[in-house]
């Protein structure tokens, strides 16, 4: 008999995700979905708004990562006001920007490590729920916790110094940056007391990466096998192929390691991103154009960056990716679990990358905005933690937006959230008349190495709850599980 | 003594509220020895199964599956706090109260530019995804509301005395001067 398996997190009665898995008459799954059940219209709203607006408007449709919004929609509007496409900007301008934004990265990937990931590391994908949390952690690591909670705050200080609030910033104007990095502020960040210091962050971000890499040592069993399959890739890099986060060009490389979109310049995109629509999801469907909706479809985020970048431009951090690449002989990595390791590289990089910055005197500089001739319409894109971030807006003679689109990380990583999801339900429930909760929780992990919103933001603290279902054809409810 | 018990939600919200919550830093281990978190984000219970003291929202409700959820929780918690712009007036989705549904709708999945104009015209429609309300709606005009913590977020030192506070039974009387409405 076909069955239909439903996967509730609260986060759908709170407006998120579920999963929903079909099962043919021989226990075989047919199909697996993650459905996004959120819609803003973002799109439609902000016409009519003044262009300057947006990087303070926009980032509110998320407030896990809004400074990446914040300076996307900056991004876009500066090339509106004819202040270039990322490249224009004051040395103050641009270098406060890129401090706000790998303080951003450094919370963000603190806090998803410590926060989200680290109860199925150290305490086991089959541990008692009721501990699986970080509250669980924090009782049996506390020094960890603390770390985690330490690190996620001076990231947030960086984005305060930075944008002037840690949570829906103000920082970011047409053409430039409203302030500039005060000596105390710097001063704070260099010599703060311990552990709030750039080289004691540096440090433990450190630590966690061996954390990672021990831990894999002694599990490659799971981290290797758990969801493994073919995708294209695709991140911003910058011109001569380094990792850059906020600004660069578009490189999208196959399975194999093939280039599939040879460093083409942002403002393009339309050329080569295309959308999909599926009545059974809010959330698009993107694809790369020339390769079509059936094969175009890509992974964004720190697995796909590592895949697409050369190289990392700072010390500690190339030599861990150095590392990294040598375990799959430098091809593309596919295994999703890597997706953790290849963060907590890139929260190394945003550590070493916020020293740097600091310790430039131009970011003390008081020339703050660029002027220049005004056009009608920007793209802004950049690398926002979970991924390549897109904003597109066309303006009016009076200034006003006539047109938005937004791509965001998570959508980008749609398709292969899909696929993770089917590749782990297709192993797990196949034969299958029974769930456990260990079941659920592997078909959670999926989902969760890819960082989307909905899961972090359910992830603040603990894990998302769930409620599953299975139901054969008659909607008659064969076993139900929640915790 | 037993902990004053406390649950969380949020709605047609961006979640900053609940990470300017995560922003009072190391006192969020004081927090988890001072309190219970029942049916939140923060743990694992999906059902309310015991009454709680205090029960904090972010987001307004722009979706059917809000409004039940909105209704569980005044049902299931003495204090209701209404928490940041968007539970207190529907905040920036509200934007969208004076154009029709369907206008947003078709701007983001007819008329957006990398959408193909030979792509079949879909909207999403499936009984696996909530229907959108008419416009975004606070939460005082659905439930009976205690208690207003303004700004966007509000800032994380107001949440945490609104929160010992409240827990511990006492009135909440935060001067007008500490207030942000941004």
């Amino acid at each position: 008999m076909a069955k239909k398996i439903t996967i509730e997190p609260v986060t759908r009665v709170e407006g998120h995700g579920k999963v929903t898995i079909h099962m043919d008459d021989k226990h075989n799954v047919t199909q697996a979905r993650l459905h996004i059940v959120e819609f803003r219209g973002f799109e439609r709203f902000v016409q009519g708004r003044p262009y300057w607006e947006m990087p303070v408007l926009v980032q509110r449709l998320c407030g896990i990562c809004p400074v990446s919004h914040h300076l996307a929609a900056a991004k876009a509007v500066d090339v509106i006001v004819g202040a270039g496409t990322g490249e224009g900007l004051t040395p103050t301008g641009e270098k406060m920007r890129r401090l706000m934004h790998y303080g951003q990265i450094f919370q963000s990937h603190a806090l998803h490590f410590f926060h989200l990931v680290s109860p199925d590391l150290l305490l086991g994908a089959d541990a008692d729920p009721a501990i699986r949390n970080v509250i669980g952690v924090a009782l049996n690591f506390k020094d960890l916790a603390v770390q985690g909670v330490m690190m996620r705050k001076f990231g947030q200080e960086v984005i305060l110094a930075t944008a002037g609030k840690k949570i829906h910033g103000t920082g970011a104007i047409p053409g430039g940056i409203n302030k500039n990095l005060s000596a105390e502020e710097r001063d704070s960040f260099l010599k703060g007391a311990d552990p709030l210091n750039v080289d004691k962050m540096i440090a433990w971000a450190q630590g966690a990466v061996d954390l990672f890499k021990d831990y894999h040592s002694k599990n490659s069993e799971i981290i290797d096998n758990f969801s493994v399959f073919p995708s294209n890739h695709l991140s911003l890099v910058r011109k001569d192929g380094a990792m850059d986060l906020y600004h660069g060009v578009l490189r999208a490389v196959d399975a194999d390691g093939k280039k599939i979109l040879n460093d083409v310049d942002c403002q393009d995109y339309l050329k080569y991103i295309g959308e999909e629509v599926r009545s059974w999801s809010y959330m698009k469907f993107p694809y790369l154009k020339e390769l079509g909706k059936e094969k175009g479809w890509y992974t964004v985020g720190p697995l796909a960056r590592l895949n697409t970048a050369d190289f990392i431009p700072t010390p500690l951090a190339q030599k861990e990716f150095e590392i990294y690449k040598a375990y799959t002989k430098g091809k593309p990595n596919n295994m999703s679990m890597h997706m953790h390791w290849a963060r907590l590289i890139e929260l190394l990089h945003a550590g070493e990358m916020i020293k740097e910055l600091v310790n430039d005197p131009d970011i003390m500089g008081d020339n703050l905005v660029t002027k220049g001739t005004k056009g009608r319409e920007g793209v802004g894109l950049i690398e926002a933690p979970r991924g390549t971030l897109f904003h597109h807006y066309k303006i009016n003679d009076n200034d006003q937006v006539v047109m938005a689109n937004l791509i965001v990380s998570t959508t980008n990583n749609n398709e292969p959230m899909n696929k993770a999801v089917n590749f782990v339900a297709g192993k797990l429930f196949t034969g299958q008349s029974k769930i456990t909760e260990g079941m659920m929780n592997r078909v959670e992990m999926a989902i969760r190495a890819y960082d989307p919103c909905l899961s972090c933001a359910t992830h603040a603290i603990g894990k998302m709850p769930l409620e599953v279902s299975l139901v054969d054809t008659n909607e008659n409810i064969i076993d139900r599980m929640s915790r | 003594m037993s902990k004053p018990i406390v649950a969380t939600a949020s709605l047609a919200g961006c979640f900053g509220c609940h990470m300017s919550l995560l922003d009072i830093d190391d006192r969020i281990l004081q927090l988890i020895d001072l309190v219970e978190f029942h049916k939140s984000p923060v743990d694992d219970i999906k059902k309310f199964t015991k009454m709680c003291d205090v029960g904090i929202i972010e987001g307004g409700c722009c979706n059917s599956e809000n409004v039940e959820n909105l209704r569980d929780f005044r049902k299931n918690c003495k204090i209701l706090v209404a928490l940041g712009e968007c539970a207190i007036m529907g905040g920036l989705p509200a934007m969208r109260n004076d154009i029709p549904v369907k206008e947003c709708l078709e701007e983001a999945y007819l008329g957006s530019p990398t959408i193909d104009p030979k792509d079949p015209k879909i909207i999403p429609n499936d009984d696996d995804i909530p229907m959108i309300l008419d416009r975004v709606y606070p939460l005082h005009e659905i439930v009976k509301i205690d208690y207003f913590l303004p700004g966007c977020p509000p800032r994380a030192d107001l949440i945490w005395e609104a929160l010992l506070t409240l827990a511990t039974g006492k009135e909440l009387n935060i001067p007008y001067e500490v207030f942000k409405f941004d």
